[in-house]
């Protein structure tokens, strides 16, 4: 950690107590921009941020900015359903995920920041022989790659969450599941926050309200960006804007495989805790948690349409509703008290790009779907080495561009995994 | 829930209809003489535009006719509907 | 039973010939009907009423309405409880049983209140600081602080209740029956338009309800009433009440949650849905949402006692429940004056106003002082003090710039003390209709700015207070909002109802007491009531850089609780603003969210659950695999018979017998679910060349021809046989689960791309019924039922079609086979489909005929090496990986084949579909297991494949897969290893062709 900044600890809370916290030094400072940097990074969700974080960390490289058209982690990374996890079908998936459930477990030291990674377990259910034989692939698939994966059988379903139904007469009865015990939720603020923190205590530029107008070539060749507040120049841009990814990238005259689709999501009231488990059933589109404030947090599924309105819709989530209380009866007559939508960026194959572009100097990282958020610090890692070295780290290189021209893709949506 | 009109049966709740995606992208005359590229960028490059957006609707429920949209994709106005083949109309101010 | 000490002998709408009994903490009181839990919890005396969230620091009611932040309660027991109801919203019933929530072991003395002892330590984020050390321990932190988790308790079984869903269609929904709702509806209705009119209260009149004014010359309630039996009279008119509009979507599509009873009816009544969801698409809306009250912020603002000026009234008022004897009322505007003369009308003694303002000559100020009232200008409440309720009040002069207090503080005793902080327009649902709401600085509040969908905010909720403003405006938007849904009204214009103009002192904006002395902390001024978030983690969040309205919500939890913020918000906005030195109106609102007021589960969901969650598809002859012991698997929405166990049997004792008396006798089964499609015109076999992989150019009448589609990019999407029944006429079968989507795919092709084909299809799956028979007595079985199909193998080959008659029902026979033995499909319409299947039930008895389920059929076909699509293809497959290349034609062009030639589809070591044969022929291998060459990894570890299809073989009298595997059609005979959780077993690779590999029985 950087001199000059004051960790937390019990201690620091105590002793500024003491002051009634007056004396608490910002997060994160609001410079002016200068007029150069080394790397731009566009978009300050928890991507770009992680980004930003592993540039400076693992590369030295610090004299980064974050530009952010709004607030930090006011997209998908404020919006999403926090649930982590890394037990996907795919070889390339499942390294990518697990390297970033890795970084999450030790993270809330790493930026001393809590950003209260809870590993309570992630449940997938299965409803019928389909699903029981892609489970059975995906636990061993996982079990192959050293990823703890396990099956549950129904009673052993029941036994980790006794307010599920399983009854055999249910619209969709529970004939086993998966069991990720290492995955779970986190705070989704604090990691937007901690890396935010942590970045700029290295010496990043954090810019909010900074929107990017243009991105500025010569030939094949990136030179900066234009902003609401001016040109910024730089060699190197990478673009890490999610569901907007489209937007940014024809500013730079290129077109992307990425769809742009609002996915729902609600919190009911808060209510004493009832559900130690995250329970996820991809065949009826329900992704459900309780917070630790005692909200069940609830993913459901996209519109039917591309839309950048992030907006919360009814129709969705009235028919995930009636799926959620046949799984669980007792929310009956609990409440839902928000609902939102957050713009998602869909690939051809449900999996990321995180590449280089035929535009040098451009760097590209958007296509996580309705995922994004396990793999953040794995993402930001992966990337600040493609853009440091100007070549992907192993681990990303599966996800880059071309893969959409060779065939080489990385079906997640064919293994009928939803990425929640 | 959008309203949708339906070319042949007037307006109707969203939940009639389904969706279709970006509209107007031809499918190539000889597949075979194209580059991997050309290929690719028919099959998987979208606009995916932020605002007015043209893009294609399937009365699933209904008369199952497919036709075009002129849809803000942030604001969901739909300012016009067309049929296959047509061109998108003139936009007004 | 307790006295109904505070209950006024007169007025109010309560009905005190129907007294109720409820209790509340175990405790039992009587109420009223026409009273809420609140006003009878008020009325009885009762002022702690429950728990803060962080803090457990004592609360009473803060309001008389749906924004109420404080009082929470669990409302009901067992199955029908319900937690978070608030007790301004409840209303009361015989019977009715609630507790406070968050307390333990009473809200009297609850022990988690030691939090408010530590809040020095626990300032906003202060998680965020601590609980990271040691590494491993956070799940110990976070299972304490999850016990503090939540605030009600869900209930412990199933919901006995039913809910029920209405659609409307209206020319004027009209959202709120306040004096400018009211207005609105009426001049609409007057129109001709067709209006729906709905509020969230049980009664029309809004706040109406709970003030003494004036209408047309004559009391308010007159007006209510007259206006209420002229809307009745209007045939297009619908009133809801207890209705509250809780989202505003798209293209004028909104929802509103009606509750139709308190407490539970246990049966499930269905007749008597506990609350209706209506969705309504309306041509023009009227918003008439009123408006929230804002609380004061000072010192111990939240001691029980202390609620808003305007609740104090409405429970005088509409309730004839007395907050108290003693008020102090503290006020930044006007509209407190008229509660305090409310409050002394009821026998309560004023004994201040304290107002932050300096004296003006306003009617209503004028009022207060003639009836010797003292009142307090340029003063602020700095503080209250007193133990789980309030008992004085601490009162000090402001100094000119309003940022400090100076002088000696004065104490005031007092019981109760009202609070008005001026009035917040309710824009909800306008910003959920995606409206940018506009700060106006002359009213300090947020209002409505242009409109982007098809509604206007009439009154209080485009920040017009005053009444008289109220009626006009509601009557223009309800004149307005009629013409642009297309109603006139003939003839001259209709009045607005009238009420006098009243001169109001403007308001002072005043957004935080200064702490008194000087410098002091603002720990305990609160702001978000329920959430603990006091003025101080206000600034702390600015201090630490959490600037952004949403950094400041999500960092401090203002504004997101239970009530959303509703009476918080805009004080917390404003003291972040002042924090910052920057304009409230630069800093900006958060989003406002539906719904508007929680809206429960079950209401959304209506009457789809259970059964009715997701439709059940059924084949024509489902009541015969019931009543003959079948077990069922569930296929998309279909009910598919999987195997029919005998007593006794397991089901791989079942499987056994099926598929032996497939192969040795006759096999029956159900296959109704394949898709069906009928293809005509002239131009079907141009069109199924395209869309199909081989040639269908040469296909005569009469014949069958099997057919795989890949979607654009190549890969595997359906099969099945499609047959050449006339000249121009094709029947297509798909796979049962895509069967609606190959339709759609058919259709889409056709009208987008090719609209110059001349090809109509139609889904014919639920006209015709298939019943499938095949055995080496299938054809003896089929020619006692047919005279008029001649069944010779070279009168009637393999992959061909007749139509004839069978056991007398007109049916179109096809003889394909998907078990590999002599079959034949045979299609009637669906009505005739059980006659049929009972026929050769009975006529096969002497064969053995045995009717098998999926699991045999898949069995069966697995022996011959036949995949099935979404089994053993997952979208990542194509035909080449299949070993299909014959199937795949080189002549011409077809959906998916440049995607064939990209350099990966050419990959050697692409997964391609083999044989696996486990080396103990007695070991079944895991579908899903997951397949290696070298056991000597650890991992990760370098995985070549996957089994797709396993099972055990009574037929070959061993097991079998069927697997995808790199490279894999050059791997026949290597050994590879499916390595499970406790064991290895052993498989080598094959062709994936187990049983007559030539098809000698299926052409038999």
């Amino acid at each position: 950690m950087k001199k000059g900044l004051k960790k937390y600890s019990l201690f620091s809370l105590v002793r500024n107590a003491l002051s009634y916290h007056q004396h608490w030094q910002e997060a994160w400072r609001s410079p002016e921009p200068k007029k150069a940097y080394d790397i731009v990074i566009i978009g300050a969700g928890g991507h770009g941020l992680a980004t930003a974080y592993y540039l400076a960390k693992e590369h030295g490289i610090t004299n980064v900015v974050v530009l952010e058209k709004g607030w930090l982690g006011g997209g998908n990374t404020g919006r999403n359903t926090t649930i982590i996890r890394s037990n996907y079908l795919w070889d390339e998936s499942a390294h990518l995920y697990e390297h970033s459930l890795k970084l999450f477990e030790g993270l809330s030291q790493e930026l001393n920041f809590n950003i209260m990674f809870s590993q309570r377990g992630v449940i997938n259910l299965s409803h019928n022989l389909h699903d029981l034989r892609e489970l059975s692939r995906r636990v061993n698939a996982n079990r192959l790659n050293g990823i703890d994966s396990e099956i549950l059988t129904t009673e052993q379903v029941k036994a980790l969450v006794p307010i599920i139904n399983t009854s055999p007469r249910s619209r969709y009865p529970v004939l086993g599941a998966s069991l990720q015990r290492r995955g779970g939720v986190a705070r989704h603020d604090a990691v937007a926050w901690g890396f935010a923190r942590g970045a700029d205590a290295r010496g990043v530029d954090i810019i909010q309200n900074c929107e990017v107008t243009g991105i500025r070539r010569n030939g094949a060749k990136v030179e900066g960006v234009e902003t609401s507040r001016g040109f910024i120049k730089a060699n190197k841009v990478g673009v890490v804007t999610a569901g907007h990814s489209s937007v940014l990238a024809a500013m730079a005259g290129l077109r992307l495989p990425i769809q742009s689709y609002p996915l729902q999501a609600l919190v009911s009231e808060p209510i004493k805790p009832v559900l130690h488990t995250v329970v996820m059933s991809s065949t009826v589109h329900v992704y459900v948690s309780q917070s630790d404030r005692g909200e069940l947090v609830i993913g459901a599924g996209m519109d039917a349409f591309q839309s950048y309105a992030q907006r919360g819709s009814f129709a969705v989530i009235e028919h995930q509703t009636g799926a959620l209380l046949e799984l669980f009866p007792i929310f009956s007559r609990l409440r839902m008290m928000r609902q939102w939508g957050g713009i998602v960026d869909v690939s051809p194959d449900a999996s990321p790009i995180v590449s280089k572009t035929p535009i040098k100097g451009l760097y590209l990282n958007c296509g996580w779907g309705t995922g994004g958020f396990k793999a953040t610090p794995g993402s930001g890692w992966v990337f600040a080495y493609t853009i440091a070295r100007d070549q992907p780290h192993r681990l990303n290189e599966p996800f880059n561009l071309e893969r959409f021209t060779t065939g080489r893709l990385i079906d997640e949506h064919g293994a009928a995994a939803v990425a929640h | 829930m959008l309203l949708i009109k339906c070319p042949w049966c007037g307006e109707r709740d969203a939940h009639e209809f389904s969706y279709g995606g970006e509209a107007h992208i031809t499918r190539p005359e000889n597949p075979d003489k194209l580059s991997d590229e050309q290929w690719a960028d028919y099959l998987f490059m979208q606009k995916n535009a932020m605002g007015p957006f043209l893009e294609r609707w399937v009365h699933a429920h209904g008369c199952r006719r497919w036709f075009n949209v002129r849809r803000d994709t942030v604001t969901h106005e739909i300012t016009a509907v067309y049929k296959m083949g047509d061109r998108p109309p003139e936009r007004t101010a | 039973m307790s006295q109904q000490r505070n209950r006024l002998a007169t007025g109010g709408r309560i009905d005190r010939t129907r007294p109720l009994s409820f209790s509340f903490n175990g405790k039992h009181f009587e109420g009223y009907a026409g009273d809420t839990l609140a006003s009878a919890l008020i009325a009885n005396g009762v002022r702690l009423v429950g728990r803060s969230f962080k803090y457990h620091r004592p609360r009473g009611l803060l309001t008389a309405g749906s924004e109420e932040p404080n009082a929470l309660v669990q409302l009901g027991t067992d199955a029908a409880s319900e937690p978070n109801q608030r007790a301004t919203q409840v209303e009361l019933f015989d019977g009715l049983e609630a507790v406070s929530q968050n307390c333990w072991p009473s809200v009297g003395l609850d022990v988690g209140a030691v939090n408010n002892t530590l809040s020095r330590i626990l300032p906003a984020g202060f998680y965020y600081k601590t609980f990271m050390w040691p590494k491993s321990f956070w799940k110990y932190y976070e299972h304490v602080i999850r016990k503090a988790a939540g605030m009600g308790r869900a209930p412990e079984s199933p919901d006995p209740d039913c809910y029920d869903k209405m659609h409307d269609h209206c020319d004027v929904l009209v959202v709120g029956a306040g004096p400018a709702g009211l207005a609105a509806a009426l001049a609409a209705g007057r129109a001709g338009a067709r209006v729906l009119l709905a509020d969230e209260q049980s009664a029309l009149g809004g706040g109406l309800l709970g003030r003494r004014a004036e209408i047309d010359a004559a009391p308010a309630a007159e007006w209510i009433a007259k206006s209420i039996s002229a809307l009745q009279a209007m045939p297009e008119v619908q009133l809801l009440c207890r209705s509250t509009v809780a989202g505003y979507y798209d293209h004028n599509y909104l929802t509103i949650a009606q509750r139709l009873r308190e407490g539970s009816d246990p049966g499930r009544r269905c007749d008597k849905p506990r609350q209706r969801l209506w969705k309504v698409r309306a041509k023009q809306v009227v918003l008439a949402t009123g408006a929230h009250e804002r609380p004061m912020i000072f010192r111990h603002n939240d001691l029980p006692g202390i609620m808003l000026a305007s609740a104090a009234q409405c429970y005088i008022n509409r309730y004839a429940a007395k907050p108290g004897d003693i008020a102090v009322i503290f006020t930044n505007n006007d509209s407190a004056y008229e509660a305090a003369l409310d409050l002394a009308e009821a026998g309560v003694t004023v004994v201040a106003v304290v107002d932050v303002r300096t004296a003006a000559e306003s009617p209503a100020q004028a009022a207060v002082r003639s009836r010797g009232i003292e009142v307090l200008y340029r003063h602020a409440v700095v503080a209250a003090s007193g133990r789980r309720r309030v008992s004085a009040a601490k009162v000090m002069a402001l100094d000119d710039s309003g940022e400090s207090v100076s002088g000696a503080a004065r104490t005031i005793r007092c019981d109760f003390l009202c609070m008005s902080g001026g009035w917040s327009p309710a824009v909800h649902l306008f910003s959920q209709s995606r409206g940018k709401p506009s700060y106006d600085a002359s009213k300090a509040c947020f209002v409505p700015g242009q409109s982007v969908q098809a509604e206007r905010s009439a009154g209080a909720a485009r920040g017009s207070f005053a009444l008289a403003e109220c009626l006009t405006e509601g009557h223009e938007a309800g004149v307005a909002a009629a013409a642009a849904a297309g109603f006139q009204r003939p003839g001259r214009p209709a009045k607005p109802p009238v009420a006098a103009k009243v001169d109001e002192a403007p308001l002072q904006p005043f957004w935080l007491v200064p702490a008194a002395p000087p410098g002091a902390p603002l720990n305990k001024h609160f702001v978000d009531v329920q959430n603990d978030v006091t003025a101080a983690d206000i600034a702390l969040a600015a201090r630490e850089g959490y600037r952004s309205v949403e950094h400041l919500k999500r960092y401090t939890t203002t504004g997101m609780g239970t009530d959303q913020g509703k009476t918080s918000n805009i004080n917390a906005l404003a003291i972040l603003g002042q924090t910052l030195g920057a304009d409230i109106s630069a800093v900006g609102t958060t989003t406002f969210r539906p719904p508007y007021t929680p809206l429960t589960f079950g209401t959304i969901v209506g009457r789809d659950i259970g059964a009715l969650a997701d439709p059940v598809r059924m084949t024509p002859i489902h009541s015969w695999h019931v009543a003959n012991g079948a077990s069922f698997e569930d296929v998309g929405q279909w009910k598919r018979p999987w195997y029919y166990p005998r007593p006794g049997e397991s089901i791989q004792d079942a499987v056994n017998r099926e598929c032996l008396a497939t192969r040795q006798a006759i096999a029956i089964l159900d296959a109704s679910t394949l898709g069906k499609i009928d293809i005509q015109g002239p131009d079907t076999a141009e069109f199924l060349n395209r869309v199909y992989t081989n040639g269908w150019k040469k296909l005569e009448i009469g014949r069958c021809r099997y057919g795989v589609m890949c979607g654009e990019d190549g890969m595997v999407f359906d099969d099945g046989v499609t047959t050449r029944l006339g000249e121009h006429h094709y029947w297509m079968t798909t796979t049962s689960g895509n069967a609606a989507r190959v339709l759609a795919w058919l259709e889409e092709w056709l009208q987008t791309e090719w609209p110059e084909l001349k090809v109509y299809c139609n889904s014919m799956t639920e006209h015709w019924a298939t019943v499938g028979i095949a055995g080496p007595f299938a054809r003896q079985l089929l020619s006692e039922l047919t005279d008029d199909i001649e069944l010779d193998p070279k009168a009637f080959p393999f992959m061909t079609y007749r139509a004839g008659t069978v056991a007398g029902i007109a049916a179109r026979v096809f003889r394909i086979s998907f078990t590999g033995e002599s079959s034949f499909e045979i299609n009637v319409p669906a009505r005739y489909d059980l006659a049929l299947w009972n026929t050769l039930m009975t006529a096969g008895e002497q064969y053995g005929i045995t009717p098998i389920g999926t699991e045999s059929m898949h069995v069966l076909r697995a022996e011959k090496g036949f995949f099935i699509a979404g089994q053993d293809t997952d979208g990542t497959v194509t035909p080449l990986d299949l070993g299909m290349d014959w199937i795949v034609s080189k002549q011409k062009d077809f959906l998916g084949k440049r995607s064939l030639a990209r350099p990966d589809m050419l990959r050697e070591d692409r997964k391609q579909l083999v044989g696996l044969l486990p080396v103990d022929p007695q070991e079944v291998l895991p579908e899903g297991g997951q397949i290696v060459t070298d056991m000597d990894q650890k991992p990760p570890m370098n995985m070549i494949g996957h089994v797709t299809s396993s099972y055990y073989s009574v037929n070959l009298k061993r097991s079998i897969a069927l697997a995808l595997v790199r490279g894999g059609h050059k791997r026949h005979g290597e050994t590879v290893y499916v390595p499970l959780e406790n064991k290895v077993i052993a498989a080598n690779v094959s062709e994936p062709r187990f049983y007559d590999p030539e098809g000698k029985r299926m052409h038999a």
